[in-house]
């Protein structure tokens, strides 16, 4: 059996369904003595600003069952220092560029898009509307479908390049703010971004991270992911959804493509194992290969939702 | 240079007065490691997905020959298999872990990683200052220091005598050891910093080099400067991925570019662990503001 691992995803072909999930492998230099950046479905930048962030105080990151919090704070370059350093060597490297974009506003949200539409190497970009390591809950868009809306509204009247609307499942109704950023515009989704918790150190009786509260990631959040991967499936069949949650291994993968999603994305997987983006896609292969599933597009159709 | 993952079987797990010493089979990260570098190790295959832990590199043999200067055998085994060694204390569950290792057991490894310690060009007095296990890269350092025909002077510092790492080893690696436990237990009592000034100005040091806890580089990096040497200290800070992707291990430093109130958060795993100790910004890290002392 031969598998085609590739992937179209709005528009954009992807040499397989593998993508480096954002804020998860750095710019994407970094991981250059690791893997073969061009042999990778595609790198989702850590997510850019119009100005460098600093980001938040240490302790940033704490480990939890089968997963970590981190309060990283969107350090960054900003959009300048990013398309002159980061940016170069991703293109020279031939990879899939997806520019993940922060602001604190649908004005400049619009503004880094504009930025970055003339820039040939970014082929997607994706809009950051659910980082929870924000100053104000406010910021995190993806919690209100008007505001998320507004973003996405903003970002594709700046670019032609084809937007993904990141969104959080720390929300009563998922399916209403996917279906308010698609019906401003977005051409697909990243589901799901951390999860907003918090860890506390019994000894010094305070919070383990400066930030007191941090995003979970990890194994732990994976079958929330995959649950909402699947809710906004059925809810919106057609629309492109990249999903990420916990995704370690192939398998864990072949779970989201399954449940509709197009795309997937590893994230906390890659801090423990450097490869693990081309490990996952690799064991895709075999799996498909030994399953006799010729694409990865056909496995939505072979999921059967009655147990 | 390149690092690498490697999966190394356990040669040994041994105590080392209160901390765990674990010697992995490690011939590609061994041929590569240089002082002050660390190893990110994963032990078992536990389905509940720990995070790695970052150890410096205590010792190394290299693959048919031997870590240590012409005739020195560092473990002693005769047995050149390419090795390396780090030493820790058991502070969680990923330490606790690592100290059930037995010989043969397997442990996941990416290393080296990191900037490691700059030796200096020409034969210059090096005072090398550790606290507690931190202590464990000096001696891979002095070796190479010795190597450079650099004289080397140790201070050690511990809470207790038990807790001072590998005292004998550094009397041997020496010129001289000057010792210090906070209560008294052995050598003199007080901190690492007590002696450091009048040791520098007898040995006519030209460098000085640092590991252990952030309130001891802080003090070391404020003595060297008031005596007007460089000083590099190896961080120990909470890491993920230790490959730079995660940016949680950032310290504060300065910026560089002619702002000098300006700090930037650098990745201690990439631009790190080893710092110039006048480039690391103490005061917002909470230690005394550092032109005030060395003012």
């Amino acid at each position: 059996m031969t598998v085609d691992l590739s992937v179209d995803l709005c528009g954009v072909r992807l040499r397989t369904p593998v993508l480096a999930a954002s804020g998860c492998f750095g710019f994407g230099a970094e991981m250059a003595g690791w893997v073969d950046l061009a042999a990778l479905g595609g790198i989702v930048t850590k997510s850019v600003s119009l100005e460098p962030r600093r980001g938040r105080p240490t302790p940033r990151m704490a480990e939890t069952p089968s997963g970590m919090l981190n309060a990283i704070g969107l350090q960054n370059p900003g959009v300048e220092a990013f398309c002159a350093g980061d940016l170069r060597l991703l293109a020279d490297a031939g990879t899939v560029v997806v520019a993940s974009l922060v602001g604190r506003s649908p004005e400049e949200f619009g503004r880094l898009a504009a930025r970055l539409a003339g820039e040939p190497a970014v082929a997607l970009v994706e809009v950051n509307l659910s980082c929870p390591n924000v100053e104000h809950r406010g910021e995190v868009f993806a919690t209100d479908p008007a505001a998320a809306a507004g973003v996405v509204r903003a970002v594709k009247r700046a670019t032609a390049t084809p937007v993904l609307a990141k969104l959080t499942a720390d929300v009563t109704d998922l399916v209403a703010v996917a279906r308010a950023v698609v019906d401003a515009g977005a051409d697909g989704l990243t589901l799901i971004n951390t999860l907003l918790g918090m860890a506390v150190d019994t000894t010094t009786r305070r919070p383990r991270l400066a930030a007191v509260t941090g995003g979970l990631s990890g194994p732990a959040i994976r079958p929330v992911a995959v649950r909402c991967v699947w809710q906004v499936a059925q809810a919106l069949p057609g629309v492109p959804i990249v999903g990420t949650g916990g995704i370690v291994s192939a398998d864990d993968a072949a779970e989201f493509l399954l449940v509709g999603a197009t795309a997937v994305a590893v994230g906390t997987g890659s801090f423990i194992n450097p490869r693990a983006v081309v490990e996952v896609a690799d064991g895709l292969e075999r799996h498909l290969a030994a399953a006799g599933v010729g694409s990865p597009a056909e496995l939505p159709a072979l999921f059967k939702a009655e147990r | 240079m390149t690092a690498v993952r490697e999966f190394c079987e356990v040669l040994e797990r041994r105590r080392a007065g209160a901390y765990h010493a674990l010697t992995l089979v490690a011939p590609r990260i061994a041929e590569q490691a240089r002082p002050g570098q660390f190893v990110h190790l994963l032990a078992g295959q536990d389905r509940s997905f720990p995070l790695r832990r970052p150890f410096s590199i205590h010792r190394v043999e290299r693959l048919g020959g031997s870590g240590g200067p012409p005739g020195w055998s560092p473990g002693g085994s005769g047995v050149a298999l390419g090795t390396v060694e780090v030493v820790f204390d058991v502070v969680g569950a990923g330490t606790l872990a690592l100290s059930r290792l037995r010989a043969h057991d397997v442990v996941d490894a990416l290393g080296p990683l990191g900037r490691p310690f700059t030796p200096p060009e020409t034969p210059t007095g090096c005072v090398l200052v550790g606290g507690g296990y931190g202590t464990a890269p000096l001696y891979f350092l002095a070796t190479e220091l010795r190597r450079r025909r650099c004289r080397v002077d140790f201070v050690i510092g511990a809470a207790s005598a038990g807790r001072l790492l590998d005292a004998m080893e550094a009397k041997r690696l020496g010129h001289s050891l000057t010792l210090t436990t906070d209560d008294g237990s052995a050598g003199r009592r007080g901190l690492v910093t007590d002696p450091l000034g009048d040791l520098l100005a007898r040995t006519r040091a030209g460098r000085v080099y640092a590991c252990g806890p952030m309130p001891m580089l802080a003090a070391v990096s404020r003595v060297a400067a008031a005596a007007g040497l460089p000083c590099q200290v190896a961080v120990e800070e909470q890491m993920a991925c230790g490959t730079g992707i995660c940016f949680s291990c950032v310290i504060p430093v300065g910026a560089g570019d002619g702002a000098p109130e300006a700090t930037r958060m650098a990745r201690s795993c990439l631009e790190g662990p080893v710092f110039d100790g006048a480039a690391v910004a103490w005061a917002e890290l909470g230690y005394p503001a550092f032109e005030e002392a060395a003012r």
